[in-house]
């Protein structure tokens, strides 16, 4: 039972009517002969004509008395309902009211219409009302004479593209995607280190347009990247441009309608475009990283936007990334990594996989300087074009890795100091013998893209293990 | 509108004063009377100093001096106004 409001009478009739209503209207000469009866009206308090009628425009009673169909018709005893008839029906209302006789020129029966407090327009509304009390962030108010879009950006809260505006019932309807409590904390956010709750990570999923559906994934995101081992002040505070980036594996990726498939890397599908869009505002307003603050990058690339795409598991010849990287097969799982923009590599003659193999290998040569071994990991994005070849040829993930490695075993002649007019380079006293291109493990294949084109991607990082950046992996809760 | 703060609430919600300008020459002045009792009796005789050297300037009053500025008239003098002059005066 609801909280009761205090002007309603602890015994007698109470009906609920709006003018609205042509069964509020049909009864209104029956409302006028019950003796003793309180009525509220929901959307003019001159109506019926010439009662004494409590004003319900705020709805206030309405929601108390939880009112689905007006007319309602209830009774009440010491305080308490005890009984309660929606619509007219001569029957249940003479019953109710203890009366024959009730409204001999009417119909015996007229379903009614719903309550005001189910209109759509109210739904917000109703929302703040009902559960905006829970929410624990700073309120702002933005005055009339602004613009909203430009009063987001005047306080500083956009990543230079507009945003949506975080207002309480957004915020709920976001939160409404999560079974987490709103106060639970979910990291702590660099470089401030702020603590941020879930409420504080959906205001933030709000402003970069995601849908509510996507919140857990958003927040198993913000839980990755706010790991010592993802290091996102590093990452952030490095000169270097590369930013996080978001790989989704497991049935949330189908769920909440992410591409894996053709232009996965690309825009246009929402979940890809605000998923990692949120995760950087998370870490530009509740972190603050901003650049030129903290954000220290020479030159960044336009995926420090937001970068987040869906591993496509269904055409991959290989078990998915976050299998390959411990979490259970059918478990849905972000896996957070550092990432400069995508760098195509086409090579459309390869029908073997030593030669395919080779080819890519080649195009990450060049992350971080052809000459450089070991300074940067990378992500391969194998498209669906070339992942046949491997597929066709029974090579697993780790044959692909193992070939790669080979590959990119560089030369001392090749990379030494001076080595082909470059200055750039390994001081000779520090080379023996051939050099890895990337450290053990500093090499992530994901398979994705879709439709025709042999044309995988290299994703170039940054400086991978313990004193850089290293992927992350996080099982997405409900 | 309300909006919720999606920052980390370390830094106020109200930005802050701006540094005091070295003169006034070329600014536009806003006179705010909070309305307590002979503010604009001192506001008027500023206005008549500031005119003897040239600055123009508008004038803006607080509903009450009791409350803080409504939003709407704090934005308005942001918009119109380089520098503001607040009488406090009883």
């Amino acid at each position: 039972m609801p909280e009761i409001v205090d002007d309603l009478p602890r015994d007698g009739l109470v009906a609920v009517v709006k003018r609205d209503c042509p069964t509020c209207v049909l009864v209104a000469p029956v409302l006028a002969s019950l003796p003793g009866l309180t009525v509220y009206s929901q959307d003019d308090p001159a109506f019926p004509d010439g009662m004494a009628v409590h004003d319900d425009t705020a709805l206030e009673t309405s929601l108390a008395l939880d009112v689905r169909t007006v007319p309602t018709l209830l009774r009440f005893d010491g305080g308490a309902e005890t009984a309660r008839t929606e619509g007219w029906s001569r029957p249940a209302w003479e019953e109710l009211a203890g009366i024959t006789g009730l409204g001999p020129a009417l119909p015996e029966h007229r379903p009614g219409c719903g309550s005001r407090t189910g209109d759509p327009e109210f739904a917000d509304e109703l929302l703040v009302r009902t559960r905006g009390s829970s929410l624990r962030a700073r309120q702002i108010e933005l005055t009339a004479l602004e613009d909203e879009a430009e009063a987001l950006f005047d306080r500083g809260f956009s990543d230079g593209l507009p945003v949506v505006a975080p207002t309480p019932a957004r915020v709920l309807r976001m939160l409404e995607g999560t079974a987490r409590d709103p106060g639970e904390i979910v990291a702590t956010v660099p470089p401030d280190l702020v603590e941020v709750t879930v409420e504080k990570v959906a205001v933030n999923a709000v402003l970069a347009g995601c849908r509510p559906e996507y919140l857990p994934v958003v927040l198993a995101a913000v839980e990755a990247a706010c790991t010592d081992e993802f290091n996102a002040h590093g990452l952030l505070a490095t000169t270097w441009g590369a930013g996080p980036a978001v790989v989704v594996n497991g049935p949330v990726a189908a769920e909440i309608g992410m591409n894996a498939r053709g232009n996965a890397l690309g825009q246009g599908n929402r979940a890809n475009s605000t998923i990692g869009r949120a995760l950087q505002l998370v870490i530009r307003n509740v972190g603050g990283g901003r650049p030129g603050g903290v954000d220290r990058a020479a030159l960044g690339h336009p995926g420090k936007l937001g970068f987040s795409f869906a591993e496509d598991e269904a055409g991959s010849p290989w078990e998915p990334l976050s299998v390959s990287r411990g979490v259970a097969p059918g478990v849905s799982a972000v896996t957070v990594f550092a990432a400069e923009g995508p760098r195509g590599l086409a090579d459309q003659i390869s029908r073997t996989p030593e030669s395919l193999a080779r080819s890519l290998a080649q195009g990450l040569r060049g992350v971080s300087h052809p000459k450089s071994p070991r300074a940067f990991d990378a992500t391969l994005v194998v498209c669906p074009e070339h992942a046949r070849v491997f597929a066709g040829a029974g090579w697993s993930r780790a044959d692909l890795e193992a070939a790669l490695a080979e590959a990119l075993l560089l030369d001392p002649a090749e990379i030494v100091r001076g080595a082909g007019g470059i200055e750039e380079g390994v001081p000779a006293d520090r080379l023996s013998g051939p050099v890895p291109k990337f450290r053990h493990g500093g090499l992530m294949l994901v398979h994705a893209g879709g439709g025709a084109g042999m044309f995988s991607s290299v994703i170039g990082g940054w400086v991978g293990g313990p004193g850089g950046s290293t992927p992350v992996t996080r099982e997405v809760r409900p | 509108m309300i909006i919720l703060d999606p920052t980390g609430e370390r830094a106020p919600a109200h930005r802050t004063a701006l540094q005091r300008p070295r003169d006034l020459t070329g600014l536009r002045v806003g006179l705010l009377d909070i309305s307590k009792p002979r503010g604009p009796e001192f506001l008027d005789r500023l206005e008549t100093l500031l005119a003897g050297r040239g600055v123009a300037v508008s004038r803006y009053a607080k509903p009450t001096f009791t409350k803080p500025m409504p939003p709407d008239l704090r934005r308005e003098i942001g918009t119109r106004c380089d520098v503001v002059i607040e009488a406090l005066a009883d």
